[in-house]
């Protein structure tokens, strides 16, 4: 027996604060981003839709939090990003895209305003080339700090305000993409209602040190449950997010992306962000290809790399993400595909390994998300 | 009867020219919550070594090789329709397929359970 994609090591994957804490509550570890990180506890299946269902603790510490300091920092990441962050109002969070000049995603990331400050949550396996990135192009005044001693846990799913309200009161006043600074296990703590399953929950940045309390007192309750990384997969393509490196990277640009709510009126009439002249024509004019999610007939998983054909057999696209959805108990999947055939409702061929399914282009996503909007 | 193991996580347990092949504990195990299996028909040739039979997780796709050659006298239908019979049930009901072997010989030198299982321990 062999997988079909058996992953190259590379040097020794570094040791996250709860490593051991993993090790012991059963985690199989792997190597993910430079580290060696969860994949599962008790099994995908199961963890997930523990997920789905009560609550799951999730260690996303690998991922890179940087904290922007300097005059004007917000006028700042608009020559990065494509977002609004002039007019962000403190304390709240917007999803945005790192971009080259032209245009291609180079990292998808979440920014926060903390007064006049910056907090940035990018993926582990850019964050090194990220940190890079800024450096050199922002001005000499604005300091990146690269928050390495601050670990990242997040719980997800409905009981989680619940849950975490009981250990850090006052944390469920938060609304969805809002986050508040909170003390507890005699630390400081950075909380925000967010996360990457499609579920209500939370982001809780919290010194290194302590991560190993919080992740004892949240699993003290019987409603949470450690969820490896392979549950973080299938919950996020049910939910329709695209993961980077997989869906996103270089070759992508927003539009294509599907991901315009990222660019704010105000950045789409006066532009200055990289690549602007080429995602506002495509903004004006439809991008070639674009994102979409595909429902796959029968019960094997399509998954990245295979091939989307038209009725002729001609190639119009990829799949980047695709695996058996848990919650729907079938194959689900995400790719590009030629503008003109993303309408849902087309019927499309994937081809894996020789072996051609029928797709259909699905609208995402896929499970409906249950976000703690406020007023909602 | 007895029973054969291969450092590729097949088992095989052989009556006269006959063998029944599955996957191992260790490999189910390993794999996870198995969601589709694929199995080869009755009267296929399989050369030793040859892609045999498909077995997918969530999280990947796996090609299971047959140890032996010969000609399939059954694929398992109750793990095509049900293959989580893979994880519950492995060296049991959770079997992929029946062959008659061509040349019993191939059999030689592979493992026997308990030095499998010693094996495996070592991992």
């Amino acid at each position: 027996m062999s997988d079909h994609d058996d992953q190259a090591s590379g040097a020794e994957p570094q040791r996250l604060a709860l490593d051991s804490w993993h090790r012991n509550h059963g985690g199989r570890m792997v190597e993910f981003a430079g580290y060696w990180m969860p994949v599962q506890f008790e099994g995908i299946m199961a963890e997930h839709l523990w997920t789905r269902e009560n609550a799951g603790l999730f260690d996303v510490s690998h991922m890179g939090q940087l904290y922007l300091k300097g005059p004007e920092v917000d006028v700042a990441l608009e020559t990065l990003l494509p977002g609004e962050f002039q007019g962000l109002t403190d304390r709240k969070l917007r999803y945005s895209l790192l971009l080259d000049d032209s245009g291609g995603i180079i990292d998808d990331l979440m920014a926060t305003r903390r007064g006049e400050d910056f907090y940035l949550v990018v993926n582990g396996a850019t964050k090194h080339n990220d940190i890079e990135v800024m450096r050199q192009a922002l001005p000499a005044g604005i300091y990146v700090d690269h928050m390495t001693s601050q670990a990242l846990l997040a719980l997800q799913g409905p009981k989680a305000a619940d849950i975490l309200e009981i250990i850090v009161p006052g944390v469920s006043g938060l609304g969805f993409m809002e986050g508040d600074a909170f003390h507890a296990f005699g630390h400081p703590l950075w909380i925000s209602r967010s996360g990457y399953t499609g579920e209500d929950g939370f982001e809780i940045s919290i010194p290194a040190v302590a991560a190993e309390a919080l992740a004892d007192a949240l699993v003290a309750d019987d409603r949470v449950k450690p969820i490896g990384l392979g549950a973080r997969d299938s919950l996020r393509l049910e939910a329709g997010l695209p993961l980077y490196g997989h869906d996103l990277d270089r070759k992508t640009t927003p539009v294509m992306a599907g991901l315009t709510f990222a660019i704010q009126k105000r950045r789409r009439a006066e532009g200055g962000f990289p690549g602007a002249p080429r995602i506002l024509a495509e903004l004006e004019e439809g991008p070639v290809q674009k994102r979409v999610g595909f429902d796959v007939e029968g019960r094997q998983p399509v998954r990245e790399g295979a091939r989307v054909l038209d009725g002729e057999g001609n190639e119009v696209g990829k799949i980047t993400s695709g695996g058996f959805s848990p919650s729907l108990q079938r194959p689900i999947a995400m790719g590009y595909v030629a503008a003109g055939l993303a309408e849902p409702g087309t019927g499309l061929k994937l081809e894996q390994r020789g072996k051609l399914f029928d797709g259909t282009v699905a609208p995402m996503p896929f499970v409906p998300h249950r976000y703690h909007r406020k007023g909602a | 009867m007895t029973t054969y193991f291969t450092r590729e996580h097949e088992w095989i347990k052989v009556d006269g020219d006959t063998a029944t092949v599955g996957i191992t504990d260790h490999a189910q195990e390993a794999l996870g919550d198995i969601v589709f299996t694929e199995v080869p028909e009755a009267g296929k040739q399989l050369a030793k070594g040859q892609e045999a039979a498909v077995v997918e997780s969530v999280k990947a796709a796996s090609d299971v090789y047959s140890p032996v050659s010969g000609e399939v006298i059954e694929g398992n239908q109750a793990v095509v329709d049900d293959s989580s019979l893979v994880n519950s049930d492995p060296e049991g009901e959770g079997w992929f397929f029946k062959i008659r072997m061509g040349d019993p010989g191939e059999l030689d030198g592979m493992m026997d359970e308990g030095a499998y299982r010693d094996w495996v321990k070592t991992l």
